[in-house]
């Protein structure tokens, strides 16, 4: 770490806080029902949606109605997406005519919406209608967030209620926060964005003339556009020659805002936050990664606030803080040492005034490696999967950082509201585990932790390990699943696992060289989206409704104290114990020797 | 007791229809009404970014000033490899080489890549910037690092018959520092400085 890596580390943590303690004192207000006078206009508008819906505001639900009508309203979400998809080619806003989707692209991508994964197996601007993307994506990139602060909101009432038979109205949570809080922080930043130079338009793709012909060599085609294979079973090639370039369009910025402050990540573009159009400058880059960590951070003030101790949420934003300062100064010192055969080669890699030198493979100039390497951590401790640099290339230590990240469970703030709740899920099994150590009863914030929530906690802590290492198997022991791979040996296995580690625990992000568009990962990210995302949020909203039924018991001299450094400490702990026992065998095939080969081979 | 009430009402009756009501009701306004209103502040605050920060010349569009172009002439300063298919720099494919650290076809790229760039650079004798001999992640970066733009004036100064020097002036002029001395990395836009250094040659 250069000390200009420490001061952005340092800016980046400092303009973090200070933005996320007043947007959780606001999104306490909001959630609590009081509607602060700057969002008063749109009080109306909430008020005629519960009367077209039939919601009456102060009519609330318990654990098993909560979750009912959160499944409900996400399978409507799938539905949705994939007919949009399927049917964009009869649709208006399409001026380059996109035909419809393949049906197992589709459904994977309506999984992958609504699940708040946003993983991609298609190109954007080769595939989606501005429409498909506006209220298809655009949409769930919205609702899978409110949906992620509903269930850790709900997670919240169940700690700061006393012998109470319901934990909120999912109806009415999920409106709220769309309206008040995602909504015009959307709207801002998406302004912020088009002044940077993001694109915000309808108009159809455009073509410049460039200033010098292009010469490339192409397949040669047959008449009906199949390539012509050449004796060796290879596609012939023959030159060709342009000078026009295509330039895509597209309603850009409004879903880049919300596709960073919902931590969805799936991006306009196939290049992601790497494309100009998507992320134009450094400033766009700096304000996309604190989109990404804002309302994760806000959501810990929450915490704190709602269960009436705010050191409560202080000591789970330092346990977060932590785990992600020491993952950028892991990837941004992977980096920077860069490739040695690159150096050997006669490629410079040095950092200087004039360059960032480092692994340049598969990032951007604007960025270097700083920016890169602050963005990779926090896109994986996040769920968001937003990629400002292509994951594949990244040396062997780096692409293990993000990898590991996201297999801790995506606690690390993680996504909207699902960091939180995992985080506290977390919170649970430490106390636990102190408890056993002094053999009293574990207590968390005042709540007896019994039989009932450790159970549903052992259910969310196993279920994406289970998925994550029960599909890589499958898919390194197929035919279909090997069919995938770009980078032959250890990389390869990497791949696999990152793309199942990325799917299972709703990050999104790839490495991308992995042919993922295929029936067989069509599918089985698919259910590693899915049961990742949903066999996660039952077993939490059942926590919610046990925790919400008990009393709160008063502090003694024997209770754990959860706000001081020794919890963090044991939080932290537990996070990467759980993590390591889990996933080393499987980190250290895939990146570890990729690492100690790439050193040996030197 | 609590004040909260469980929900008694009929599950199913009571909650399909908030489910479709308030699915298609928040659709409608996040997926329409917000971009659609965005759109318009956007035209109306910032409407050459919001259309592609478009440069054009003599009434026609040359391309972007984010978007890179495939520049080989000896008399331009070059981008940086790009990995779209079929042709580089194609903007309506983006995309990474998505190629490994450790994969014999990174490595012969980049050696492919560096005989090149030593071939067309005869007076450079130290190591390459390496952002000259890798892909970027887009396989648009319409920049090259200060570095690499310094590292091509000498071939630029011959091929136009322009004196290395002012070549060189050119090139400080156009790097771009960092942003509040904190953000990015000391980098250079191609097409720009290919277009100043038109001018240039004319003037």
């Amino acid at each position: 770490m250069t000390s200009a890596a420490w001061l952005q580390l340092g800016l980046f943590l400092a303009v973090l806080i200070a933005l996320a303690w007043p947007l959780g004192a606001y999104m306490t207000r909001i959630i609590q029902g009081e509607h602060p006078v700057a969002v008063l206009w749109l009080k109306p508008v909430e008020r005629a949606l519960y009367k077209l819906a039939g919601v009456r505001e102060e009519q609330e639900m318990g654990w098993k109605g909560y979750a009912f009508a959160l499944i409900l309203f996400n399978v409507i979400g799938v539905f949705a997406v994939y007919a949009l998809q399927r049917l964009q080619g009869a649709l208006p806003f399409n001026p380059q005519a996109m035909g419809a989707v393949s049906p197992d692209s589709a459904f994977n991508t309506a999984v992958s919406f609504v699940t708040n994964t946003n993983w991609q197996g298609y190109g954007g601007e080769t595939t989606m209608s501005y429409l498909t993307q506006m209220l298809g994506l655009t949409v769930q990139n919205f609702l899978s967030a409110a949906t992620g602060i509903a269930v850790v909101v709900a997670l919240i009432r169940g700690f700061a209620r006393h012998t109470a038979a319901s934990i909120g109205n999912f109806w009415v949570d999920v409106t709220r926060v769309t309206l008040y809080v995602l909504l015009p922080l959307s709207l801002v930043f998406a302004l912020a964005f088009t002044q940077q130079g993001v694109i915000q338009n309808l108009l159809p793709y455009q073509t410049a003339h460039n200033i010098e012909a292009n010469h490339f060599q192409q397949p040669k085609t047959d008449s009906k556009g199949a390539p012509v294979l050449g004796k060796d079973g290879k596609p012939v090639m023959v030159d060709a020659s342009t000078q026009d370039q295509v330039l895509p369009m597209g309603p850009v910025a409004s879903q880049e805002a919300i596709k960073m402050l919902g931590t969805n990540g799936g991006g306009f573009f196939n290049a992601n936050s790497a494309h100009p159009y998507e992320n134009p400058t450094p400033l766009t880059n700096f304000l996309q990664e604190l989109a990404i960590f804002l309302i994760p951070a806000a959501l810990c003030f929450v915490f704190g606030r709602m269960v009436g101790d705010r050191r409560q949420g202080w000591a789970v934003l330092a346990a977060m803080t932590l785990l992600f300062a020491t993952a950028v100064v892991s990837v941004t010192a992977a980096e920077q040492n860069g490739i040695p055969q690159l150096a050997a080669l006669g490629a410079d890699q040095q950092v200087s005034a004039l360059q960032s030198g480092g692994n340049m493979e598969g990032k951007e100039s604007r960025f270097g490696i700083i920016d890169t390497s602050l963005f990779i951590a926090v896109t994986t401790s996040a769920s968001c999967g937003a990629v400002n640099a292509m994951h594949d290339s990244l040396t062997p230590l780096g692409g293990l950082v993000p990898t590991f990240l996201m297999q801790l469970g995506e606690v690390v703030f993680g996504g909207v509201g699902s960091g939180l709740y995992g985080m506290l899920i977390f919170a649970i099994l430490a106390v636990f585990i102190a408890g056993l150590m002094v053999g009293r009863t574990p207590e968390y914030l005042g709540k007896k932790i019994e039989t009932q929530e450790m159970k549903m906690t052992a259910i969310t802590i196993l279920v994406t390990p289970t998925l994550v290492l029960v599909l890589t198997a499958i898919a390194v022991s197929t035919e279909a699943g090997r069919a995938g791979i770009a980078n032959p040996g250890a990389h390869g296995f990497s791949e696999i696992l990152y793309a199942f580690t990325s799917a299972a625990n709703n990050n999104g992000s790839a490495f991308a060289g992995l042919s993922a568009n295929t029936m067989f990962y069509n599918i089985a990210t698919a259910v590693g989206m899915f049961f990742g995302r949903f066999l996660m949020i039952v077993p939490i909203l059942a926590i919610a409704g046990s925790l919400a039924a008990k009393k709160r018991l008063a502090v003694n001299s024997g209770t754990l104290p959860t706000h001081g450094p020794l919890f963090v400490v044991l939080l932290i702990g537990t996070v990467l114990l759980v993590g390591a026992l889990n996933y080393v065998p499987a980190v250290a095939l895939g990146p570890i020797v990729e690492h100690l080969q790439m050193v040996m081979a030197h | 007791m609590s004040q909260f009430a469980p929900y008694k009402e009929s599950i199913m009756k009571s909650i399909f229809r908030p489910a479709l009501t308030l699915f298609v009701a928040l659709s409608l306004i996040t997926g329409l009404a917000y971009p659609l209103l965005t759109t318009g502040l956007a035209q109306a605050l910032f409407p050459q970014q919001a259309n592609g920060s478009l440069i054009e010349q003599n009434g026609k569009v040359i391309g972007s000033s984010l978007i890179g172009q495939a520049f080989s002439g000896n008399h331009y300063f070059w981008g940086r490899p790009s990995a779209t298919s079929p042709q580089s720099y194609n903007a309506g494919n983006s995309g990474g080489s998505n190629l490994g650290p450790t994969n014999k076809a990174q490595l012969d790229a980049v050696k492919g890549n560096l005989d090149t760039i030593r071939k067309a650079h005869p007076t450079q004798t130290g190591p390459v910037p390496v952002d000259l001999v890798t892909a970027s992640a887009s396989g648009l970066d319409p920049e090259i690092s200060a570095a690499a733009a310094y590292y091509q004036v000498d071939r630029i100064a011959q091929a136009r018959q322009l004196p290395a020097e002012k070549v060189r002036q050119l090139v400080a002029q156009h790097v771009i520092a960092k942003t509040f001395g904190v953000f990015g990395q000391a980098r250079v836009n191609v097409l720009r400085l290919n277009l100043d250094l038109d001018k240039l040659s004319k003037a």
